[in-house]
């Protein structure tokens, strides 16, 4: 009966320090166990797959492990590696959607081969290349077409970016007017989405765009 | 540019791709990679230990001596490294700092080194982690205070140019200072004595006469009492008067405790003398004597311990407010039980709750004086449990106040808290700063670096005649060099301004903007793609590409002016403003008085146009050719210019 007593003191004062675990009846520790460890593949095979060489490889990589030892990055992470950038405004929108298209499989972490493979596209890729990748970036639910809404929540994810403090003052319709001219020039037949094919074909026309494609040919 | 995560910064400029398709103007001008190394492995030689580490983990903090080209004043070139003459164990967690983005501070490290390291490399030591940011804040204060100390020590010699205020009030402070302080401190102090004295003796029953009944010296004694009373309180008046001439802040010094004290101890004799051979009041003005009591607390600015003491009551004060709660709740529990235990018997002294309360608390203090007694069998059993639990209940927070005591006694002679609180907040305010300063670096190379871009341009049709020595001496001159991935970094945010087509400014420009939008009408939402003719008086929104850019140098509200504009407008969707340079009209001086906005995407235009916007508008031909406006360009004040 001693016993008894010391084990019910005992739990009576787990529970006060919020330890206890009422379900499971077991007592939980504070910090998780290790995180899982996710090693790539070796570089030979990210060489055939990715167009960078094995030095560019071995740069990313060093960074990558930098900021995510686990060989993992979350949304979490993603977001405030993201934010870093951006120190004047909220890029946390424009992170997820980042996020969301550098994870192809869809399992909630970008491994280093997620994160190489969509570098390779946009800095290494082909204008069609990167055109596909800005176009699957922006369609959020992946059914093949840009609508309005989709747009509307991408460019207030960008003019999120930029804060407060503007010049001009930022309106509060900016991003739809965007959305707006966005769509006159890129829906040709007015349908009030944008398909894969109208995007590229629209994009090719506009010079703007395509000189800026041609930036990233030489980020890395 | 958070430095942590450089090693992202491509990955960053690779998700600009989104912004891309959707920006309507053209992108500047990326930055060119001048002498494109691969990142090698430098040797950082410390007082001949060897560190190597990569290039690139030393540039990602470009303000550090590391980082920046501070560094190439210890390369040896026979070596082929950089050499140090320091510390290497204090180095080794500055390289970790570059490694890791955290900062730890090595327990075992004395703290002045470690900070003189810290400042040799350029770190600030704000950064520490919290895992150590703490010790290293209780070891600097300590040794601050020991430093103090010892200065407290040397601070005997007079300086010079004090003036007879600030003399008097070092002399109330530190009666050590000087020999009038000291004898002033102890007559004060002697004053207080005979004061708290006489009080005392004034109510003893002195000898009588043998037909009166025993009277206090008070009343036998009067004339004297009240001599010694009058001179004690005209000392104290003296002093507290003087104090209060010399006090640095008047304000800060009455709200002090010690003169509430003083203050407390010398106005019931002044009452006193105001409110006398009054019949009515003379009750209330002998209960004000028992004030004349606080005259004892001011020995506590003679005591340091007693000073303590009060500081300790203060910061228990939560302990012995549980002790008083729980204590409160015990009586009237206690009280209650015992009332309604001994309702029963007769002549039982429990005639009330309240009554009981003082049984209650006899009991529980373990005093005992039995001049309320149980009598009842249930009593006597509720009597013995009040007086075991009283014990307890009393016993519990006491050792936590004794701890907290013997702590602050140790540890915070000096009132350190509020010190704290004070340092909390310029770290804060220091951290700040330095973040900011990375978001205000773009804006700065902005201004710089399109400035001189600019002015490359305005040379082109005057530079024909002057050496090209003289240019590249200018450009050099202006061409502030910023480390490769700050150009990037602030190529990126560049890119992300064209894409929104808004600008970054800081708070305060942006306030005033703000207040001066008030001024300006927006016009209606419906895009213009012509030309607007004449003098408007509305701006358009940002169809039409205006903005105002600070100058380095020009006042901001010189250039918040006009509440009329022009804009040109070019055909089509993409409308841009275009930058237009008179060669006749505009003489250098003016042109650097312009702002620039962007950097031409396309070096090879042949005409560059800007949208002149002022007061008395000048004439601006744009390539389209319309647009008129009023003679005279007299007074330009370049709002924005833009380049095709």
């Amino acid at each position: 009966m001693k016993a008894k007593n010391r084990d019910q003191s005992l739990s009576d004062s787990r529970e006060l320090d919020g330890s206890y675990d009422q379900l499971t009846d077991s007592v939980e520790d504070d910090f998780e166990l290790s995180t899982v460890c996710h090693r790539p593949e070796s570089m030979d095979k990210l060489q055939e797959q990715t167009k960078f060489t094995k030095k560019e490889l071995q740069v990313l990589y060093r960074g990558f492990k930098n900021e995510c030892p686990s060989g993992v990055v979350n949304e979490e992470s993603f977001k405030t590696i993201y934010s870093q950038f951006f120190p004047q405004g909220d890029s946390s929108m424009y992170a997820h959607f980042l996020f969301e298209a550098f994870d192809t499989n869809k399992n909630g972490s970008v491994s280093f081969e997620d994160f190489v493979f969509g570098l390779s596209i946009i800095l290494r890729g082909t204008i069609n290349d990167r055109l596909n990748w800005a176009f699957n970036l922006y369609d959020l639910n992946k059914d093949g077409c840009i609508t309005k809404e989709e747009m509307l929540d991408i460019m207030k994810s960008i003019y999120d970016m930029m804060g407060k403090y503007t010049y001009p003052t930022m309106q509060d319709d900016a991003p739809r007017e965007h959305v707006e001219s966005f769509f006159q020039k890129m829906d040709r037949n007015k349908d009030g989405v944008v398909t894969i094919e109208e995007f590229i074909e629209s994009c090719k026309k506009d010079e703007n765009i395509m000189q800026s494609m041609q930036l990233f040919d030489n980020v890395i | 540019m958070a430095a942590g995560v450089a090693a992202w910064l491509p990955f960053a400029r690779a998700a600009a791709i989104g912004w891309m398709p959707v920006a309507n103007l053209p992108m500047p001008v990326a930055p060119t990679e001048k002498n494109k190394r691969q990142d090698e492995l430098i040797i950082l030689n410390v007082s001949g230990r060897r560190f190597q580490t990569w290039r690139n983990t030393l540039d990602r903090y470009p303000d550090t001596l590391l980082g920046s080209s501070e560094k190439e004043f210890f390369y040896n070139e026979e070596t082929k490294e950089y050499f140090f003459d320091r510390d290497p164990d204090v180095f080794r967690s500055v390289l970790n700092f570059y490694r890791t983005g955290k900062l730890h501070y090595p327990r075992y490290e004395c703290i002045s080194s470690y900070d003189e390291e810290l400042a040799f490399f350029g770190i600030l030591p704000e950064i520490i982690g919290d895992c150590c940011y703490e010790e290293y804040k209780d070891r600097k204060r300590e040794n601050a205070e020991r430093l103090m100390d010892d200065q407290e020590d040397n601070k005997d010699a007079k300086l010079p140019n004090m003036t007879f205020r600030e003399t008097m009030w070092r002399a109330f402070e530190n009666p050590h200072t000087s020999t009038m302080a000291l004898v002033f401190y102890y007559v004060t102090g002697f004053f207080i004595a005979v004061s708290v004295i006489t009080n005392v003796v004034e109510t003893v029953p002195c000898g009588s006469s043998p037909n009166m009944k025993e009277v206090p010296c008070g009343e036998r004694y009067t004339v004297a009492f009240f001599c010694m009373d009058t001179a004690c309180v005209m000392i104290f008046t003296v002093e507290y008067l003087m104090r209060l001439f010399a006090a640095p802040s008047r304000y800060r010094f009455m709200r002090s405790v010690m003169s509430i004290i003083d203050v407390v101890a010398i106005l019931p004799y002044y009452i006193g003398l105001v409110m006398t051979d009054n019949e009515d009041v003379s009750g209330a003005f002998v209960t004000l004597r028992v004030f004349r009591v606080f005259r004892i607390f001011k020995f506590s600015r003679h005591s340091q311990g007693l000073r303590i003491l009060g500081y300790t009551l203060k910061s228990c004060a939560s302990e012995l407010g549980f002790l008083l709660f729980s204590l409160t709740m015990a009586i009237i529990i206690f009280a209650t039980v015992m009332f309604y235990a001994e309702k029963g018997s007769s002549s039982s002294k429990f005639t009330s709750i309240p009554a009981s309360f003082w049984y209650t608390i006899v009991t529980m203090t373990t005093l005992g004086y039995g001049d309320m007694v149980p009598k009842t069998i249930a009593g006597k059993i509720f009597g013995s449990i009040c007086s075991l639990s009283g014990v307890l209940v009393i016993a519990l927070p006491v050792p936590v106040i004794v701890s907290n005591f013997s702590r602050i006694y140790h540890q915070n002679q000096r009132a350190d808290k509020r010190r704290a609180q004070k340092v909390q907040k310029a770290r804060l305010a220091r951290i700040r700063i330095s973040k900011t300063g990375s978001s205000n670096a773009f804006l700065h190379s902005k201004r710089n670096g399109l400035f001189n871009e600019a002015l490359e341009f305005t040379q082109l049709p005057y530079k024909m005649n002057l050496s090209d020595q003289s240019s590249t001496e200018e450009e050099q001159r202006l061409n502030k060099s910023t480390s490769l991935l700050e150009s990037q970094h602030h190529h990126l945010l560049h890119c992300l301004e064209k894409t929104t087509n808004h600008e970054f400014v800081d708070e305060q420009y942006y306030q005033q903007s703000y207040l001066d939008a008030g001024l300006q009408n927006y016009p209606s939402r419906s895009p213009s793609l012509s030309s607007q003719d004449g003098v408007t008086g509305t701006c358009c929104t940002r169809r039409s590409k205006k903005h105002h850019s600070p100058l380095p140098n020009a006042s901001a509200p010189a250039h918040l002016q006009p509440l009329k504009h022009t804009h040109t407008h070019q055909q089509g969707l993409q409308e841009l403003s275009t930058i237009h340079i008179q060669p006749l009209s505009t003489s250098r001086s003016s042109l650097n008085m312009r702002v620039d906005e962007q950097a031409p995407l396309n070096c090879q235009s042949s005409q560059i146009t800007t949208a002149i916007i002022s007061i008395p508008t000048p004439p601006v031909t744009t390539p389209e050719g319309d647009a008129p406006l009023p003679a005279g360009p007299t007074h330009q004040n370049v709002v924005k210019v833009s380049a095709l």
